[in-house]
C-alpha cells in the first residue's frame, strides 16, 4: 500500500510539471505587456520598463522563469500580481475556501441524489420510474449550466421570491443552495446514469442470487452487496469530476456573484493577469491529481479483490 | 500503382472469410454495423433525435426557409416593444424582438450555423487526432505508449473549460476557427484513451496475428484490420461528445470569449439577454431553448448509437 502510494506520487510529478508548464507557456504567449500596462496612458520609459522587468524576473528566458515559479511554489509562493503587487497566495486564500464550500455542497447533492436516483432506477430498469429518470437526466445534460442558472434565478428568486438571486454572504448555506444545485446538475445526471447502468448489470450477478438465496434481508442485499460493487465506476467519475466542478464554478459563480476561484480566474483572464491564472490553475491541477489518487485508493476499500503491493 | 491495385484486390476478398470465423454474433451474415443499424431504426430515441437533427441541418443549410427576417438588421422602433407572439408561427415577431429591434426568431434560426459547424468540426478533428494517438500508442506499446500516455495525462490534468478559456484569451478575435482550436486543444485526450484501450483489445485477436504472420505491412494491419474493428467504441464516445462540444461552444460564447458579434451565436444572445432577465425573459429563454434542443438531439443520438453498438450497456 505504502509503496503503491509512493509510486503513484512519483508518477504524478511529470504530469504536474507538464500541465503547469503548458499553462505557463500559454500565459507567456498572451498578447499585451503587463508591465507597459502599469503606465496606463502615459508613454513608458524603456529603461524604466527594463528595470521593472528585471526586478520581477520577467527578462529571464521562459524556462528560467518557470524554474523560479516552481521553486517558489515549494515555499508556498504562488507568485505576485503585477498590477497590484499582491501575492497570488493571498488572492487564492480568500477565494479558495468559498469555492471549496460551493464545490463540496454541489458534490453532496451529486452523490446523494445521483446515487439514490440511479440505484432506484437501476433496480426498476425498464419500468416507468426508470423512463422518467432517463428523461430527467437527458434534460439536465442538455440544458447548459449558464441557462439553468438563469432559469433558476428567474423562477426561484424573481418569480417565487424563495431565495436571494445573488449570493451576498458566501458562508450562508441557504444562499449557496441555488448555485450549488446548478453546479451539481450535470454531474448529478452522469452519476445517476452510471449508477443505473452499473446496478442494472450487477443485479443479475451470481453473488446477488447467492445473497438472496441464503435469505439475507433485501436491505442488506441492495445496500451492501449490490451498491458496493456498483459504485466503482461512479467513484472513478467522481474523482475526475472534482476538478471539473471547480472550473464549472467559473460560470456558476459569475451568475450568482460568488467571489470564489471561478470568478477570480475569469476576471484575471480578462485583465490578462497571467500570474493569478497560473496560480489558480496550478491549484486545480493539484486538486485533480490528489483526487484521482484518492479514487484509486478507494477502489481497494470498495472491492477487496483489488490489492496494491 | 501496382501496390494500390494489389491492396484493393485483396481488400475485396478480405471481409468475406471474416464473418464465418467470427461466431460470436448470433445473427447470420449480419455485421456489427448492419445489426446496429437494424437496432437504431427501431429505437424511439434515435428517431426523435434524427428528426431534430435533420431539421437543424436544414436550418444550417437554408435558414431563409424558416424566416424571411434578417438576423443582423434591427429596427429600433421594435426595441423592447416586442413581447413574443406565440401564435404567429414562423413570423418575424414569433419570439419578439431584442434590444436592438432584431427578430429573435431570425437570430434563433441563423445561430444554428456557427454552433453546429463548431460542434461537428471539433468532433471530427478530435476523433482523427485522438484516434491516431490512441492507435499508435495502443499498437506499438512499449516506450511509445508510455510517452504518448504521459502526454495524454498532462493534457487531461488541465480542466477542459479552463484550458479552452486560456487558449481563447491568447487569440484576440473570436471566430469559428479559433473556437475550434481551443476545444480541440484539450478535447482529444478522451478519444485517445478510448481508442488506445480498444486497439489493445483488438491487437490480440487471431486475425491480427494471422495477418502479421502472412507478412502484411504495419500500415495494412493498422488500417485494414485494427481500425475497422476498434472504431466502434470511438464512434460511441465521439457522438456523445458532439453534444458536449456544442454546449461548450455556447458556454464560451456566453462568457464573451468564444464567438462574438457579428457572428450570430446562441451563446452570445443568452449573454445579451441576461441583463433584461426580469423585464424581457424571452430574450434569454428563446436562444437557450435552441441550445438545449440541439444538445439534447445529439446526446440522444449518442445514447442510441451506444445502445446499438455496445449491446452490453443495455
Amino acid at each position: 500500500m505504502g509503496r503503491y502510494v509512493a509510486r503513484r506520487l512519483l508518477q504524478m510529478i511529470p504530469v504536474f510539471i507538464g500541465s503547469t508548464l503548458l499553462i505557463f507557456c500559454m500565459m507567456f504567449a498572451l498578447p499585451g505587456d503587463p508591465v507597459a500596462a502599469l503606465f496606463g496612458e502615459k508613454k513608458p520609459d524603456p529603461a524604466q520598463i527594463a528595470t521593472i522587468k528585471h526586478q520581477l524576473g520577467l527578462d529571464l528566458p521562459l524556462w528560467h522563469q518557470y524554474w523560479n515559479y516552481l521553486t517558489g511554489l515549494f515555499q508556498g509562493d504562488f507568485g505576485t500580481q503585477i498590477a497590484t503587487q499582491r501575492p497570488v497566495a493571498e488572492v487564492i486564500s480568500q477565494a479558495f475556501p468559498v469555492t471549496v464550500r460551493l464545490t463540496l455542497f454541489a458534490f453532496f447533492f451529486t452523490v446523494l441524489i445521483g446515487v439514490l436516483l440511479g440505484l432506484v432506477s437501476g433496480l426498476f430498469a425498464e419500468k416507468v420510474f426508470d423512463r422518467v429518470v432517463l428523461i430527467f437526466t437527458l434534460l439536465l445534460i442538455s440544458v447548459p449550466s449558464f441557462v439553468l442558472g438563469y432559469l433558476f434565478q428567474y423562477f426561484f428568486a424573481f418569480q417565487l421570491g424563495w431565495l436571494t438571486p445573488t449570493v451576498q454572504d458566501s458562508r450562508d448555506m441557504g444562499q449557496l443552495l441555488l448555485p450549488a444545485l446548478v453546479l451539481a446538475a450535470l454531474s448529478l445526471a452522469y452519476v445517476t446514469r452510471l449508477t443505473r447502468t452499473s446496478v442494472a448489470e450487477n443485479k443479475r450477478a451470481d453473488y446477488i442470487r447467492t445473497a438472496v438465496a441464503k435469505g439475507l434481508p433485501r436491505r442488506r442485499v441492495v445496500g451492501v452487496h449490490l451498491l458496493r460493487n456498483s459504485l466503482i465506476p461512479v467513484v472513478t467519475f467522481l474523482g475526475t469530476d472534482i476538478g471539473a466542478l471547480m472550473t464549472g464554478a467559473i460560470v456558476t459563480e459569475g451568475i450568482f456573484n460568488v467571489h470564489g476561484v471561478g470568478n477570480t480566474i475569469f476576471e484575471a483572464l480578462n485583465r490578462r493577469e497571467g500570474s493569478t491564472v497560473v496560480g489558480i490553475a496550478t491549484l486545480i491541477v493539484i486538486v485533480y491529481l490528489v483526487a484521482s489518487l484518492l479514487v484509486d485508493l478507494l477502489y481497494a476499500v470498495l472491492d477487496p479483490r483489488i490489492r496494491y503491493d | 500503382m501496382t501496390e494500390t491495385l494489389n491492396v484493393s484486390a485483396s481488400a475485396s476478398t478480405d471481409p468475406k472469410p471474416a464473418p464465418p470465423g467470427n461466431d460470436a454474433k448470433p445473427a447470420k451474415g449480419r455485421s456489427l454495423w448492419s445489426d446496429a443499424w437494424h437496432d437504431l431504426r427501431r429505437n424511439p430515441l434515435f428517431v426523435i433525435s434524427a428528426v431534430l437533427i435533420v431539421v437543424l441541418l436544414v436550418m444550417v443549410a437554408f435558414p431563409s426557409l424558416f424566416t424571411s427576417a434578417s438576423p443582423t438588421v434591427g429596427d429600433l422602433t421594435h426595441h423592447y416593444q416586442g413581447k413574443p407572439n406565440y401564435s404567429h408561427f414562423f413570423a418575424e415577431d414569433w419570439f419578439g424582438y431584442d434590444t436592438q429591434g432584431r427578430s429573435v426568431w431570425a437570430r434563433m434560426v441563423y445561430g444554428a450555423r456557427a454552433t453546429v459547424l463548431v460542434g461537428v468540426l471539433v468532433t471530427l478533428f478530435v476523433t482523427i487526432l485522438g484516434g491516431l494517438v490512441g492507435l499508435v500508442a495502443g499498437y506499438f506499446g512499449g516506450w511509445i505508449d508510455s510517452v504518448l500516455s504521459r502526454i495524454t495525462d498532462i493534457f487531461q490534468g488541465i480542466p477542459f473549460l479552463l484550458g479552452a478559456m486560456v487558449v481563447l484569451t491568447t487569440f484576440t478575435e473570436g471566430n469559428v476557427w479559433v473556437v475550434i482550436t481551443a476545444l480541440l486543444f484539450l478535447g482529444w485526450t478522451q478519444i485517445a484513451r478510448v481508442a488506445r484501450g480498444s486497439v489493445i483489445t483488438v491487437k490480440q485477436s487471431d486475425y491480427v496475428h494471422a495477418a502479421k504472420s502472412l507478412g502484411a505491412s504495419t500500415a495494412r494491419i493498422m488500417f485494414r484490420h485494427i481500425v475497422p474493428n476498434a472504431v466502434a467504441p470511438v464512434i460511441v464516445v465521439a457522438t456523445t461528445a458532439l453534444g458536449g462540444y456544442i454546449a461548450a461552444e455556447a458556454t464560451l460564447s456566453y462568457l464573451g470569449i468564444g464567438l462574438a458579434e457579428p457572428t450570430v451565436s446562441w451563446g452570445v444572445d443568452v449573454s445579451a439577454g441576461k441583463d433584461g432577465l426580469r423585464t424581457a425573459p424571452h430574450m434569454l429563454i428563446s436562444p437557450a431553448i435552441m441550445v438545449s434542443l440541439t444538445v439534447l438531439a445529439f446526446i440522444m443520438l449518442g445514447d442510441a448509437v451506444r445502445n446499438a453498438l455496445d449491446p452490453k450497456s443495455r
